[in-house]
């Protein structure tokens, strides 16, 4: 099972390593990033496996948007399952 | 699989254009806590739904966090109440609207359904004896909603329930008179009332049901009024595609989450509502979605008809993204909890006789409209016998919830707060159906009900 980990906002230093430290301490195996910046806007798009967490996913996912909120971004890790269901028959 | 298109597209839909699944909402039977005695039936009422659905809130807010999306409503519907205390006295049913009151806050959930009567073609003792004390029941409880069905189209209208509910309807706003007659808010007089439906007020456990059942209704006027102002100047049928991929969109996230919560709860999955479902919320408004397709105003000319192409474009969307479509099914017009029709009436372009004729080609029916107090039981009477003719006479669903506003003239408005919003007092004509009404007895089923 995969999850995607959405975060967006003002372009800041060390975004990627916030998000990434959080995966790697609850076991998140990241398997693919994909980040813009436009005109400091900061999208970034990241894939996780999340079958091994050491958490419940929900936590997972507050913990991740508590982050965010630190830093003034919004983050949202989402079951990649509601992507798939809305955009593929 | 994934592209980041439309993975920025899903979340744009629930960050800015309010994409909720409205409702989870669980049905469950009662039909085995049948009991002589009144005390005994409430205890084993009480027990058996805070048994069902003891983990329904916990389920419902474990989905929301799992997929991101919010979940707005967990909810419980039961069977109608007047089907368990066919023996029961007016006070027995109001110790019973107590337990339900008792049932939910223990739950945690928003609303409990079914303190329902099924008198389309006559009454019980008991079924009187329920009518008789839905105001009191609505007054002293805060989560508990009742409906009523008056009429099918296969058995006609019945009148004399009508009257009843046109008195029921007056009391439930006086005694609730110190709190904008908010009594009325919870109370809805149907024809044709699916035994499915997950939305409150009107939702109850129907006699043809499992045990228990997940029925699940799914939102977004914020996400279809989004898609229609990017696709620009395109013409009708183009339009109508718009609407139904987006629904198809909407419906499948429905679906995901009901699968989810019927496996989670170990519950059969009933059905999806595929119905556009307004809050008073700026950008979740089903008439800023006609104004959208192009109406100076909702409520003026053209009207009836962009919301007839909506609601047969929603459901054609809808339906290839469900397994199992049910309810109501089709776009909610509820006044007080649509921030574009509480403007289009602040301006005058809506009224109530065009609200009525946009009830014969959408869901539902005369939906949280706030009148004025001193209009009378006979009046309201008429305005349900019409809205209900409406559907006995089209074979689908109509309904009234009206608040009579105690106190409050034309001119003035009712605040209810949260979802359920705010109404502005709206004109109501005095002339009295009083001696039609009065005669009571039943309206004949039309003809094309006589199928077999």
């Amino acid at each position: 099972m995969k999850a995607v980990i959405t975060v967006t906002g003002k372009d800041s230093v060390g975004i990627i390593a916030r998000v990434s430290t959080l995966c790697s301490q609850y076991n998140g195996n990241i398997v693919d990033i994909t980040q813009s910046v436009l005109s400091e806007y900061f999208a970034m798009i990241m894939l996780v496996e999340i079958d091994q967490l050491s958490i419940p996913f929900a936590d997972f996912a507050d913990k991740l948007a508590e982050e965010g909120k630190k830093c003034a971004l919004d983050i949202r890790a989402m079951h990649e399952d509601i992507f798939n269901t809305m955009h593929h028959v | 699989m994934l592209n980041v298109t439309d993975i920025l597209e899903t979340i744009g839909m629930i960050r800015e254009e309010n994409l909720d699944i409205r409702t989870i909402t669980m049905g469950i039977s009662l039909l085995d806590c049948v009991s002589e005695d009144e005390n005994r039936l409430c205890e084993k009422v009480y027990d058996k739904i805070t048994r069902k659905a003891e983990h329904l809130v916990a389920v419902g807010c474990d989905i929301e966090k799992k997929y991101g999306i919010p979940i707005v409503n967990k909810r419980v519907s039961v069977t109608p109440v007047s089907l368990v205390g066919g023996t029961m006295t007016p006070d027995g049913y109001l110790k019973l609207a107590h337990t339900l009151q008792r049932a939910a806050e223990t739950l945690g959930i928003n609303f409990i359904g079914g303190y329902s009567a099924l008198v389309h073609k006559g009454m019980t003792q008991g079924e009187k004896n329920l009518i008789s004390v839905i105001p009191e029941a609505l007054a002293e409880t805060q989560l508990v909603c009742s409906s009523v069905n008056v009429a099918t189209t296969k058995a006609g209208i019945n009148m004399d329930a009508i009257r009843m509910m046109g008195s029921a309807i007056k009391r439930a706003a006086y005694l609730t008179r110190d709190n904008n007659s908010i009594g009325c808010a919870k109370l809805v007089v149907f024809a044709n009332v699916p035994e499915d439906n997950p939305f409150m007020a009107g939702a109850f456990h129907g006699v043809g049901e499992p045990d228990t059942v997940i029925n699940v209704g799914v939102s977004g006027p914020g996400v279809v009024a989004a898609a229609i102002k990017r696709a620009g100047d395109c013409n009708l049928s183009e339009l109508a595609d718009v609407i139904k991929k987006t629904a198809f969109k909407i419906t499948r996230v429905g679906q995901l989450v009901a699968s989810e919560a019927a496996e989670r709860l170990q519950t059969p999955f009933g059905i999806i509502d595929l119905s556009l479902a307004p809050t008073p919320a700026i950008g979740d408004s089903v008439a800023h979605i006609l104004e959208g397709m192009g109406l100076e105003s909702c409520g003026g000319y053209g009207t009836t008809a962009a919301l007839a192409m909506l609601n047969d474009a929603v459901k054609k969307g809808g339906v290839m993204a469900s397994s199992h479509v049910g309810g109501l099914s089709g776009a909610f017009i509820p006044v007080s909890e649509d921030a574009g029709m509480i403007a289009a009436v602040e301006r005058g372009a809506l009224t109530l006789e065009k609200l009525e004729a946009m009830t014969a080609v959408c869901s539902v029916g005369l939906d949280m409209i706030a009148i004025p107090g001193d209009v009378s039981e006979d009046v309201i009477c008429g305005i349900i016998a019409d809205e209900i003719s409406i559907g006995v006479a089209n074979t689908k669903t109509t309904a009234v919830r009206v608040i009579p506003a105690y106190g409050k003239k034309e001119g003035d408005s009712v605040n209810f707060g949260g979802l359920l919003g705010y109404a502005p007092i709206m004109p109501v004509k005095p002339y009295s159906p009083a001696r039609f009404v009065a005669r009571g007895g039943r309206i004949p089923a039309p003809i094309h009900s006589l199928k077999n």
